[in-house]
């Protein structure tokens, strides 16, 4: 079972980015206002953001973390390592995680890499960074996470549009012989790998000129084709419901912990549905568990940054905060990590103007 | 599992039915929009209630309240 610690890793510092178009899901016109009425109840998200085209994940988190490294006064050579997160990269080849170092003007003795994770993504990459961290000669490092999906969304397909927003982050680690452990509870379970997916453009199923465009209907208000995200709603939704809770059940008790130690739950924001399920679950109040659904919608691997910087700045900046952050979907991949913040740098929500 | 209390949960639930106004022999489509997001309302709503989970295929083979009665209660006695 992948339980563990990270010893000596703290969070200084945590910021996001979001591109400056913003879209109301009442002017979803590809459904009935009725239709539209319950989707916007159900699911929670109000307005997103909508990258243009041409504007990258990695754009986003380059402003995020420019941003926070000045905030944080970091000195750029001193930076080893940064750790891209998504499932938007500027290229099929080579990883974004490069073009990053340049553009941030960090060391050539740097480490880059990236990782493919959606919704788990924030809590992987914590375990990864504070992993590598923890060996001891890494001082300072970046995880930048996040994903343009509203672009290979297709607008007729009510089950997927009106879901996902942009954004960018980034958070900055510091090894501290100080701090507490994170402690991290990771799932996998690749037989539903299948329930969120771009099924062309890949070596699996390569982009075809005839095939991969054709717009299929798939039901009464979805058409896509193969570039476009496939979700399958109510496996997802099953999924979540089925493991999420007791994952975070496990962390808990092999810490010798309970819900009342954690100050705030910060979920993946997936849909309202789901996360209120969740949270009646896992019988938390609502003060306990916030949320950025309504303003931004699903921004996959940003989401759970996004959320702290959104609705928790004053709290992250002005206090010590024992966190419980908890991702889930897209692999299908899922974990929770428990750890604690003090007093941290984290930046007004900034906006690329692209 | 309590049939009473099992309707009157679901008219709770969605806003579109009124309140003693369903029964067990109602075709479902006849009372709601029996489409793909009330399903997913329908699946966390027993899912907190009974702590059970109902897949898409098992949903669209119930037509009546009944059938939904039917369908919950057998997966709710198996984890009881």
């Amino acid at each position: 079972m992948a339980i563990f610690q990270v010893p000596n890793i703290k969070i200084v510092g945590i910021s996001a980015c979001v591109p400056e178009a913003e879209f109301d899901n009442n002017n979803y016109d590809w459904i009935s206002e009725k239709e539209r009425e319950t989707l916007i109840k159900t699911i929670g998200v109000e307005k997103k953001r909508h990258a243009k085209k041409g504007t990258t994940t990695s754009d986003l988190c380059n402003i995020a973390a420019d941003n926070l490294i000045n905030d944080l006064n970091w000195n750029r050579a001193e930076i080893d390592l940064l750790i891209f997160i998504s499932q938007s990269r500027d290229y099929i080849i080579p990883a974004t995680a490069g073009l990053l170092q340049e553009k941030l003007s960090l060391s050539h003795t740097c480490i880059a890499f990236d990782i493919s994770l959606g919704c788990s993504g924030y809590v992987y990459g914590l375990s990864v960074i504070g992993s590598m961290m923890a060996t001891g000669r890494i001082k300072k490092g970046l995880l930048l996470t996040g994903d343009i999906s509203t672009l290979n969304t297709s607008y007729q397909d009510k089950s997927a549009f009106p879901l996902f927003g942009d954004a960018g982050t980034a958070t900055a680690v510091e090894l501290n012989n100080d701090a507490n452990s994170m402690m991290f509870n990771l799932q996998t379970d690749g037989s539903g790998y299948d329930a969120i997916i771009i099924p062309d453009g890949g070596i699996r199923n390569f982009a075809n000129k005839n095939t991969s465009f054709e717009y299929h209907k798939i039901s009464d208000g979805i058409f896509r084709n193969n570039f476009n995200i496939a979700l399958d709603g109510i496996k997802v939704f099953n999924f979540s419901l089925r493991e999420v809770k007791p994952n975070i059940n496990k962390l808990l008790q092999e810490f010798e912990l309970s819900n009342d130690d954690i100050d705030y739950f910060v979920f993946h924001q997936a849909n309202k549905l789901m996360n209120e399920t969740i949270r009646k679950q896992l019988k938390l109040d609502p003060e306990k568990v916030p949320s950025s659904l309504e303003s931004f919608g699903n921004t996959s691997s940003a989401s759970i940054p996004l959320t702290i910087v959104t609705e928790l700045a004053d709290k992250v900046k002005n206090s010590k905060l024992t966190l419980l952050l908890s991702g889930f979907g897209v692999g299908l991949s899922w974990g929770s990590v428990i750890l604690e913040t003090e007093n941290i740098v984290c930046p007004k929500l900034l906006i690329y103007k692209d | 599992m309590n049939i009473t209390d099992f309707i009157k949960k679901i008219e709770e639930e969605f806003e579109d039915i009124q309140p003693n106004s369903l029964s067990l022999n109602d075709i479902l489509e006849d009372k709601f929009t029996w489409d793909s997001i009330n399903a997913l309302i329908f699946l966390a709503h027993v899912n907190v209630e009974y702590d059970v989970e109902i897949t898409a295929d098992e949903l669209i083979k119930s037509v009546t309240v009944n059938d939904l009665f039917v369908l919950v209660e057998s997966k709710y006695q198996k984890t009881e």
